[in-house]
Order: C-alpha cells, then structure tokens, then sequence
C-alpha cells in the first residue's frame, strides 16, 4: 500500500468514526457507540505507526490544487515527515488512551454519543492539522480544532448549575483563539504575497537556496505566527482561557488542553522555524513571554483549590517552558516536552478525572484527603505524574526539563535563574495538590467518603500506560552524558525533516551538565521533603477563601488578571456597543434619517408660502423666469 | 428723411401712450390710451408698408376688441372702481423685474447682427400688400385658416356659455 | 411704391421691447383685471411689431401671417377672458385680482 492511502484511511477513520456517532450514536448502545469511537482512534493510531516503521525521508502527498498563478499557488497536500509523524503518534495514541477513559467516564452522561463525535472530530482535526503540508491545510485543522473545543468545552451547556458558566467559558476559550487566529491569517497573506507559495517544502527550499526577504517581513510573518500559537498555546496575553477551559468534562482536558491543542501553537513554531531562524528578534520576544508565562501561571497555581484548575495553570507554566525552548532556537527539545508533558500531563488529568469520578464530582481539595486508601491505582499513578513534572531524577520530565534549562544556562544564567524559580514553583505547588489530595484526614462529608471508590478498569487501564511512560519517556532523548549510543534519538530523528535547523548544542562541558542535573534534583527533591514535612507532618491544610491574605491572595486571585481583562478590554467595548446603540443608533442614525424627513417637511412647509394664490406674484414670478431663461441661453451658447 | 422722422415720432408716441395705459388711474382711461397706441402702432406698419396688416390691427383690435373692453366696463360700471394701491413693495419687484428684463433683452440682441443687404434699408418689400399677402394665406397657410375659425366657434360657445345668467336668479 | 427709409432694423426691436416690458411691468402693477388683460393685450402688440418687422426687412411673407393668427388667437382670448371675469364679478363685486387667492397653498 502506497503512503498516500495509509494517509487518507488515518484521517478519514476519526472522521467516520465521528460521523457514524453523530448520526447513529443515539440508537446504539452505549458501549458500542464509545468502541467505535475508541476503535476508530485506535485504528489510526496503528495506521501512524506503519508509517512510523517505514518512512524515512518526508513523502509529500498532493491531493489537488486550489489555485495556481505565476505569482502564487494554492494546494491541498499532506507532508508526512519526522516531525508529523512524531506528533500523530502523540495524538492518535494518548487520543486512544482517552477514549477509552472516556467509556467509563462519561458512562452515566446523556450526551455519551456526542461526546465521542466530538472527540473523533477533534482527533480529525488535530491530524490535519499536523499532516498538512502547507499552511492552507495547517490552517483547517487549527480552525477545526477551536471549533471542537468550543464544543467541547461547552458540553454541558443545559447543566442547570453550571450551564451557562460553561457557555461562557466555552465562549471565551473561541474568543481568545480567534484573536491568535487573526495573526494566522495575516501570516499567511504576508506569506503568500511574498514567497508565493505555502507549502512548507517550497518554502525552506527557496529559503535556503537564497531567496531573501525583507527582515520587516520576516519580523511581520513571524509575529503573526507567534500571536497565533500565544492564542492556541496560552501564553501571556492569551492564557485566560485555558483555566476557564476546565469547566469541560476531564478527558476532554486531558486531551485537549494538555496533550494535543494547546501543543499545536509549539507545532506551529516548530514547523515554521526556517521562518523564524530568519527573525532573531521574535525569538527573543518568544523567549521573554515564554518565562513571564511561565512564573506567573505557577504562581497563580499555588494558592488555588479545584484539582484541575492547578493543573491548568500547570499546563500553561509548562507551555512556557516549550515557548522558551522555542525561543532559544532549540526545536527538537521543544518537541520532546511536548512528548514528555503529554505523557505526564494526561496522566495527571485523568488521575484527577478518576478522583472526581470517585468522589462523585467533587473538585475542591479541601474536601478531600487521604483518598490513597480508597484509591490505591489512582493514588500510585498520580504520584507517578506529580514525580514527572517536577523533575524527579531519571523521569521523563526531569529529562526534557533539564534539556531546556541547560539550553537557557548557556544562552544567559540570569534567565536561568528566573527560571528555575519558576521549576521550584512547579513542584512546590503538585506536592501541595499531590499532598493535600491523598494523604492526611478526609476532610469532606461522610456520604461523600462512603461513597468514594476505585474506578472501573477502563479509567484505570489508560492510568497505568501513561504511567509507565511517564517514567520511561526520558529514553527517548538521553543527553549524551554517560551513554553515547541511544543518546538524543528524538533529536536526531526530527532532525531529518525538511528545514529543521536543528542546533544541537552540545552542552559546554560534562561538569555544567552534571552541575545544572544536580541543582535541579536537589531543588526537587528538597521541595519534596518540605511539602511532606508541611502537609503530612504539620497537617496544614488549604485555607477558605476568606482566611487568604496578602501574596496567598494574590495567588488565589490569579493575580486578578481576568478582572484585569475585564476592566481594559471587555467593558471598553461594551462601552463601545452601548454608545452606538444609544447613541449613534437611536441618536444620531434617527436623527439623520428621521431628520431627512422632518427637513423635508419643514422646507415644504416654507416653500408652500410661495404659492400665495396671488396672481400678481405668479405674474412677477414668470417675469423673472423670462429673465432668467434669457440669462441662460445668453450665457450657455449662442 | 421725413419718413425717419415720421417713424421717430409714431415710436416716442407710442412708447408714451403705453405707459399712460399702464399708469392711469381710471379704466376707462386706460382703454382710451390702448386705442390709441394700437392707431400709431398700425401707423407704424404703414412706414413698413404691411398695409394689410395695419388696416386690420385697426379693425379687430382697435375696432372690436377694444369696444368689446369698453362694453365691460361701462356696462358693469367697473369705472367707478376705486383700485386698492399696490403696496410699494410690489412697486419696487414689478419696476427691477422689468427693467432686468429689458437690459437682458437689450443684451441678448445687442450683438446680433441683423444687416440684410447694405444700407440697412427697408426692403423694397411689397409683402404687406393684400394680394401678395392674400396669395401666402390662402395657398401656404389654407389649413390654420380653416382651423381659425373652428377657433373662433368655439370661443363664442364658451363666451356665451360663461356668461349666460342662471335661470332662477333675478339679480 | 415708398422711398426706402433709412431706419436702422434696431430700432424698431428696441421698440418691440420696450412696449413688451411696459406691458409687462403694467401686468405685475395693475390689480385691476380688465386693466390687466389690456396689458397681455399690450404685449401681444409689441411681439406683432417685432414680427412685422423682421417680415418687411427679411421680405418674408410667413411672419405676416403668423401676426394675423395672433391677432385671431387675442381676440378670442378677450372674449372669454371677459366673459370669465363678468361671472367672477357676479360672484365677488369685485374686480381686484389680490381676492382670487383661492389657490393658496
């Protein structure tokens, strides 16, 4: 089978699946509806690995052209290279993992079969948009995948609590998105009137032969493409959707917001980086928004009391890591955090779900502890994920992190320790939620806790996998301390895709390497002896909303950044719309139009006085008119 | 020469009555005037040699329409009338309408040129005689002539028509 | 057969013109009807000279004619003018035409 037909069953298989639910998913049985959805990606993810196992240099899929000029030329293709293949994989396997999740997890929702459409059609989505081979196709899929976010995020639109909660945050999340997607645009008009073309092969091709544009440009598309990953991958100033992205059901946050959409701004880039090597300046901006995003989203998750909203702002602090990767030039690293955060990061998420699945849906802290008795897989797996991303030595995270940090060391120590603050952050705040979550005294209601139960093996099952991943991810790109053979396989990997200037630095020397390991195990491990001495021994517990005060607050508080947002930008705007309905709608457009009329009126009111029905001023009228026809022709012609 | 003068004389004159038509104070006065406007202007169309034309501006318009104007007045008893003054206002729009008027007309003509043949002379036309004359009515202009008349009937139907009293009334 | 005049062709238009206008401003002064009829008659005069002018000058034939159609049309237009303005009398006893604003918008 040629690569073109495995490529056109991987996409098309999420998309019947998902149109098989969405059409007969109200007739099946649930269980069917869920295995067909379940299979479907399971499917395709097999499809990926053939290509996996036999690619070896990009293949380039064209299905048709658009539009083709001398000038310019739109197509429809597939580029199936490394880098591609290595984010299918990532999405079509974790998607599989969630699926799964999602049977038992969703078992007692009504909207059971919609959920899985949904998921297909993201799943559909997402592989367009990292098979495309332009950004044409790119550009479907990103829009795509805002589009089954917000449904998505908004499945429970009819919740009589939440309902309309959930709208908005679904709402916002599509809202936010569309000002990164601008940027998109914009990037692709500036592309396609400059080079001509927007498959990515053309484009490093004419690059590196030599064709030069403008630096302006280049800083232009650059920035633009930059605004649309700051929009999908929630950086500084387009972050505050994601936490309010939480209001979804769980997997779909284990899917969407942590392992696959939010890393498609990071595919972007990556993609994108012959562009972006051409634009020194942007990657500095990268770099800087990357840290600021970074320590502030690990600050605001410090004080915060719902499972899932620490694991939001973790996601975004670690999304910054991946943008500061980025910045640094260093591509193939931002890609094995991508790999390794997705592992970790799911695992975390559905660790959580089946928390909450166990405690009846339940989500604040405080009401919990102590589940590891009730909840010994969950407990055991999520340990496992909160170990990861705080980099404990020797787990995947402690790898990918560690690349990153040393890439920032050498490049400028002072970031470094900027950002190490933000790494201590991190693991201050998952032992917190670790902590608080499964040990000590169960502080909820005692129904709640008779109640409380170890999920069926389809929540678990995808648990355990991504556990054992978590732990052995770092495999993949070893830094080539101590073994020379399997060391920086990802790296090298990625590296034979199209354009991929991929700087391997070598690091300075085996003592920084070793060095930078050291700090950072230890900053780990200290913290973790602290969290245990502080909530396990101590017993301290999460304050109530009203006993925080001064930085805790702040924390709390998200640093009132959505009340920020509100102030500048929301309520000018409303401002805006109010003053045009009031007044240049009621005012001034009746006024104007109204006020045609009433002219009207009045001036026939004051021509009426002419037609006096006295015959001498009709006759003196005609007179002047006599006058005045002579004048005219007088003037006008002979 | 005599005739030049002659022509001179019958305009000054004529020019003089039509402004005592416009300005005198009685009607019947004013009818007078136009009587006697209309006989200098046919004097004029002597000094044109349009003798048709002359005698019959005398005939119809000195000679019947005036009379006609002349049986209103007297057998109405309208000479008595004391006319309301105008209001000066009026006398000024009226006076700057006529005089723009005139100086626009004046202008328009000022420079035409209207020589025919060198000299400026009257032609030696005999066109205003009654047979040559008689000859264009008759052969070139025979269809409006006919129409004139149904003019003519219909003008009296509606004279008679407008003018007839209303059987029950007395007055 | 008349001793040609030396009489310049303008004279007699500027002729014309002054009785047209004398008719004219007679037409926007008088308020008396049967007055104002006389001045259209007035006018109508003054265009029949400028007619019979440019006739005898040209040694044209058609605007000789043309006066006499004029002078068929005035006279009937005297008649029922007249006869409208006796019916007017009979209604209004009077013959200021500043009453007759009926028309008034």
């Amino acid at each position: 089978m040629g690569f073109s037909t495995i490529v056109y069953i991987l996409l098309l298989l999420p998309l019947i699946g998902g149109i098989t639910n969405g059409i007969f998913g109200k007739h099946l049985p649930k269980n069917l509806s869920g295995a067909i959805g379940t299979g479907a990606i399971f499917a395709a993810f097999l499809c990926v690995f053939t290509l996996f196992n036999h690619v070896n240099s990009p293949v380039q899929i064209d299905v048709f052209n658009i539009l083709q000029f001398d000038s310019f030329s739109l197509e429809i293709n597939f580029l199936v290279d490394q880098l591609s293949i290595w984010m299918s994989l990532i999405i079509t396997g974790i998607g599989t993992l969630i699926h799964l999740f999602s049977m038992g997890y969703m078992k007692e929702d009504k909207g059971y079969y919609k959920f899985f459409t949904y998921l297909n059609l993201f799943i559909f989505a997402m592989l367009l948009l990292v098979l495309g081979g332009n950004y044409f196709v790119l550009f479907f899929g990103w829009e795509g995948v805002g589009i089954c976010s917000f449904l998505l995020i908004g499945f429970h639109y009819s919740d009589p609590v939440k309902g309309i909660s959930n709208s908005l945050a679904a709402r916002k999340a599509f809202v936010m998105n569309r000002i990164g997607d601008a940027g998109l645009i914009f990037a692709l008009f500036m592309l396609l009137s400059t080079i001509g073309t927007l498959n990515f092969t053309d484009i490093s091709e004419r690059l590196s032969e030599g064709v030069t544009m403008q630096n302006l440009t280049v800083l232009g598309i650059t920035l633009c493409l930059f605004l649309a990953a700051t929009g999908k991958s929630a950086q500084i100033p387009l972050f505050t959707w994601l936490p309010d992205a939480m209001a979804g059901p769980t997997p779909v946050s284990a899917l969407i917001h942590a392992a696959t959409m939010v890393t498609a701004g990071i595919y972007l880039v990556a993609r994108s980086n012959f562009l972006f090597e051409l634009a020194p300046l942007t990657k500095d901006i990268m770099l800087f928004t990357g840290i600021a995003t970074s320590l502030f989203a690990a600050f605001m998750a410090l004080r915060q009391n719902d499972i899932k909203k620490v694991l939001a702002y973790s996601t975004v602090s670690q999304l910054g890591l991946m943008v500061v990767a980025l910045g640094l030039g260093a591509y193939s690293v931002a890609i094995f955090h991508v790999t390794t955060h997705a592992f970790f990061k799911a695992l975390l998420f559905l660790g959580s779900g089946s928390v909450i699945h166990g405690m009846h849906h339940e989500q604040d802290i405080r009401k919990m502890g102590g589940l590891k008795k009730v909840m010994p897989i969950t407990h055991w797996t999520f340990l496992i994920g909160t170990l990861a991303i705080s980099g404990f030595p020797l787990l995947s995270g402690f790898y990918s992190k560690d690349e990153i940090i040393g890439h920032l060391f050498e490049q400028n120590p002072v970031l470094y320790g900027v950002i190490m603050v933000s790494v201590l952050m991190t693991a201050i705040y998952m032992f917190r939620l670790y902590f608080l979550t499964f040990h000590g005294t169960f502080r909820g209601t005692q129904s709640t806790w008779d109640h409380a139960h170890e999920s069926p093996w389809t929540m678990t099952l995808p648990l355990l996998i991504l556990s054992v991943f978590s732990v052995l991810g770092g495999l993949l790109n070893l830094p080539g301390l101590f073994l020379h053979k399997g060391a920086h396989w990802l790296s090298g990997y990625l590296h034979r895709a199209p354009g991929m200037h991929m700087i391997i630095h070598e690091p300075a020397d085996f003592n920084t390497t070793l060095g930078l390991m050291a700090v950072a195990s230890a900053a780990c491990l200290g913290v973790l002896i602290w969290a245990y001495n502080n909530y396990v021994r101590k017993g301290s517990v999460a304050k109530s909303d009203e006993a925080l005060d001064g930085w805790e607050k702040l924390s709390n508080r998200k640093l009132y950044w959505d009340e920020w947002y509100d102030w500048m930008v929301v309520k000018p705007v409303e401002w805006l719309g109010f003053q045009m309905n009031h007044t240049v709608e009621e005012k001034g457009l009746k006024s104007g139009i109204s006020g045609l009329g009433i002219v009207t009126g009045k001036l026939g009111i004051v021509l009426r006085k002419l037609q006096s029905g006295n015959v001498t001023s009709y006759l003196s009228w005609m007179v002047i008119g006599m006058i005045l026809l002579v004048v005219f022709y007088l003037l006008n012609g002979n | 020469m005599i005739a030049t003068l002659i022509t001179q004389i019958l305009g000054a004159l004529t020019i003089a009555s039509a402004m005592m038509v416009v300005l005198s104070k009685h009607p019947v006065r004013s009818v007078l005037y136009l009587v006697v406007t209309f006989f200098f202007i046919s004097g004029l169309y002597i000094m044109m040699n349009a003798q048709f034309l002359a005698i019959v501006n005398l005939i119809v318009y000195a000679g019947a329409i005036m009379v006609l104007f002349l049986f209103v007045l007297m057998l109405l008893n309208l000479n008595k009338e004391a006319e309301p003054k105008t209001p000066t206002l009026t006398w000024v729009i009226a006076s700057i309408a006529a005089g723009t008027l005139f100086i626009v007309l004046i202008g328009a003509l000022k420079d035409i040129v209207l020589v025919t043949r060198p000299g400026d002379q009257v032609a030696v036309s005999n066109i205003g005689l009654v047979k040559n004359l008689g000859n264009t009515l008759f052969t070139k202009y025979v269809v409006p002539f006919e129409i004139s008349s149904i003019l003519f009937i219909s003008a009296m139907v509606g004279a008679i028509l407008l003018a007839k009293r209303e059987k029950q009334t007395i007055d | 057969m008349p001793t040609p005049t030396p009489i310049n062709i303008d004279f007699y238009v500027i002729l014309a013109t002054l009785l047209f206008v004398i008719g004219a401003f007679g037409v926007m002064i008088r308020r008396n009807m049967i007055v104002l009829l006389m001045c259209i008659e007035l006018m109508l005069n003054a265009v029949n000279l400028l007619m019979v002018t440019f006739s005898s000058y040209y040694n044209n034939a058609d605007a000789q004619i043309f006066v006499f159609f004029i002078i068929v049309v005035a006279a009937a237009e005297a008649t029922v003018g007249l006869s409208i303005l006796i019916l007017a009398y009979r209604q209004l006893r009077t013959i200021d035409i500043s009453i007759f604003n009926k028309l008034k918008g």
